[in-house]
């Protein structure tokens, strides 16, 4: 009889090991240069650690309690840990504390839609560094470690998580209305967002500007379609791509739909897409109000890359 | 016209939806022509059952899909982008059981819960969950309208264009869940690499 394995996650065989390895070793080749020195977290953290991070999507699957009675999780994601150990270990460093990992990460699934429940990261976090410059230095060493892994015609989509909130606000949407929009938004249906709109009963000209921003995408051309209550976002996704070699500008996609599902982002948020994978590779953006919540407060920007989604594009951009 | 990849579903909405790639300028001669083969690259189409849209779109293997509303609800995990109401195709998504008294509502009153056949299981289960009745759904996968007639269960909820094919098995709509019409749905990715190409789409198809 054959001894079967939970669905979502799989046995690594040496082939496909060594290939891996290799390309881990590549990013880490990258991070180090930089400057970012690895961590090393627990898989399982307290449940109350990884929830103060307001994980929205990735919110844990896995828990046990220990022999106390804890809840314990299997880590959903890097960054809260990654968190937690800035703000404990590193309480009184000066900062800006630059952190690199590949390390596995657990996530609930479906069964039967080839989603992953275990699956390796690899990552930086850079901490106290505000935008646009912290922003502008994750770009480029994302940009380079996906050059480093050989990846040819990738893109990153960027955007900006306060974006949509800012025109609500313009607009003088109540917080209690938003709700409804923001879901339609994060579940990516336009023809709900429009519905939502709608019955908001806003001025047309408001509401046509509510439904087309989060599908504008593109060149630097699509700041420039941004109303005068969005000019803050729009300068500062401005300074970021100015502050880019010319080599990661060139990869740049504006998305101002972006919306990632983590609840934690609060400022630039960037999607990895390569034609050769239907799905990102990876992401990340600016969470300055997530150290804050544990007790040390500072601006913070980082991205993690699926090792095993960045595995399959090459494999697919190699055909 | 374009460089894109293009799910078609065949079956009910496939005739409506070679119009809309007719003004697109696609050609769809081909396919109209052809019912058995599946794949015509000449023309970015690739034909498929309905309900595999969201999974081949989702999965990037096409960049657009055109699919009713009805699958998307049932597979509303799946991360594509919803991009525009198309208007064909309605058909309403009903509770029915066979003509008389409610066998449906006279099994909740007197056994609590009610069997309920259908091929979309989570859409019924949340539609029961949110009206706070209790239900047992068994999940069927053609003809659903037997199902209450041979007794299996005390009602189905199944779509419906006109309502012909269930009075002709003697059941009635009790409840209309949702309207369901075609919409355009887009793979995340391509969204955002064949931004130009997709919003052409868009522009033509809003354009009527």
């Amino acid at each position: 009889m054959t001894e079967r394995i939970p669905s979502g996650t799989r046995d690594v065989l040496p082939d496909e090991m060594r290939e891996l390895h290799a390309l881990v070793e590549r990013l880490r080749g990258v991070f180090d240069a930089r400057g970012y020195g690895e961590v090393s977290t627990p898989t399982l953290e307290y449940e109350a650690t990884l929830t103060r991070g307001d994980l929205g999507g990735a919110t844990p699957a896995y828990r046990l309690f220990d022999e106390q009675g804890n809840v314990l999780v299997l880590r959903s994601d890097m960054t809260v840990p990654i968190a937690r150990v800035a703000a404990t270990r590193y309480a009184q460093a000066e900062p800006p504390l630059r952190f690199c990992y590949a390390a596995h990460t657990f996530r609930g699934v479906r069964i039967h839609q080839g989603q992953a429940r275990e699956f390796l990261q690899a990552g930086i976090e850079l901490l106290g560094a505000p935008a646009p410059a912290g922003t502008i230095e994750v770009l480029t060493v994302l940009c380079e470690a996906l050059d480093a892994s050989g990846l040819e015609t990738y893109r990153i989509g960027l955007g900006d998580a306060s974006a949509y909130p800012a025109l609500l606000d313009a607009l003088g949407v109540r917080p209690e209305r938003r709700d409804p929009l923001l879901h339609e938004l994060v579940t990516r249906d336009f023809v709900g967002l429009e519905r939502e709109i709608h019955a908001l009963g806003l001025p047309a000209a408001d509401a046509e500007l509510l439904l087309r921003m989060p599908q504008l995408r593109g060149g630097p051309e699509v700041l420039a379609e941004l109303p005068p209550v969005m000019a803050d976002a729009a300068a500062g996704l401005r300074l970021v791509l100015d502050g880019l070699p010319v080599s990661a500008r060139e990869r740049i996609i504006f998305d101002l739909g972006l919306a990632r599902s983590l609840g934690y982002y609060t400022g630039a948020v960037f999607d990895v897409y390569d034609p050769a994978l239907g799905v990102p590779i990876g992401g990340g953006g600016r969470y300055d109000e997530l150290l804050g919540r544990f007790g040390r407060p500072m601006p913070a920007v980082g991205f993690a890359l699926g090792v095993e989604r960045l595995h399959m594009a090459l494999a697919g951009e190699g055909q | 016209m374009t460089d894109l990849t293009i799910a078609v579903p065949r079956g009910a909405l496939l005739s409506g939806t070679l119009d809309v790639l007719d003004r697109l300028g696609v050609d769809t001669a081909e396919v109209r022509a052809n019912d058995r083969k599946l794949l015509f690259p000449d023309a970015g189409i690739v034909t498929m059952r309905p309900s595999d849209v969201p999974t081949y779109v989702e999965a990037g293997a096409a960049d657009l899909g055109i699919v009713g509303k009805d699958v998307l609800i049932e597979q509303d995990h799946r991360a594509v982008y919803e991009l525009l109401d198309l208007g064909f195709g309605r058909c309403s998504m009903v509770l029915a059981s066979v003509d008389g008294e409610d066998a449906a509502a006279e099994a909740l009153r007197r056994l609590g819960v009610m069997r309920v056949a259908t091929k979309y299981p989570r859409l019924a289960h949340r539609y029961f969950e949110r009206t706070g009745r209790q239900a047992e759904i068994v999940e069927v996968k053609g003809s659903v309208e037997l199902a209450p007639l041979t007794g299996m269960v005390d009602a189905i909820v199944d779509l419906t264009a006109t309502g012909t094919t269930l009075r002709e098995n003697g059941l009635v709509i009790r409840e209309e869940i949702v309207e369901c019409t075609a919409r355009l749905i887009a793979n995340p990715v391509a969204h955002k690499l064949k931004a130009t190409a997709i919003d052409a789409v868009l522009e033509t198809l809003r354009a009527g």
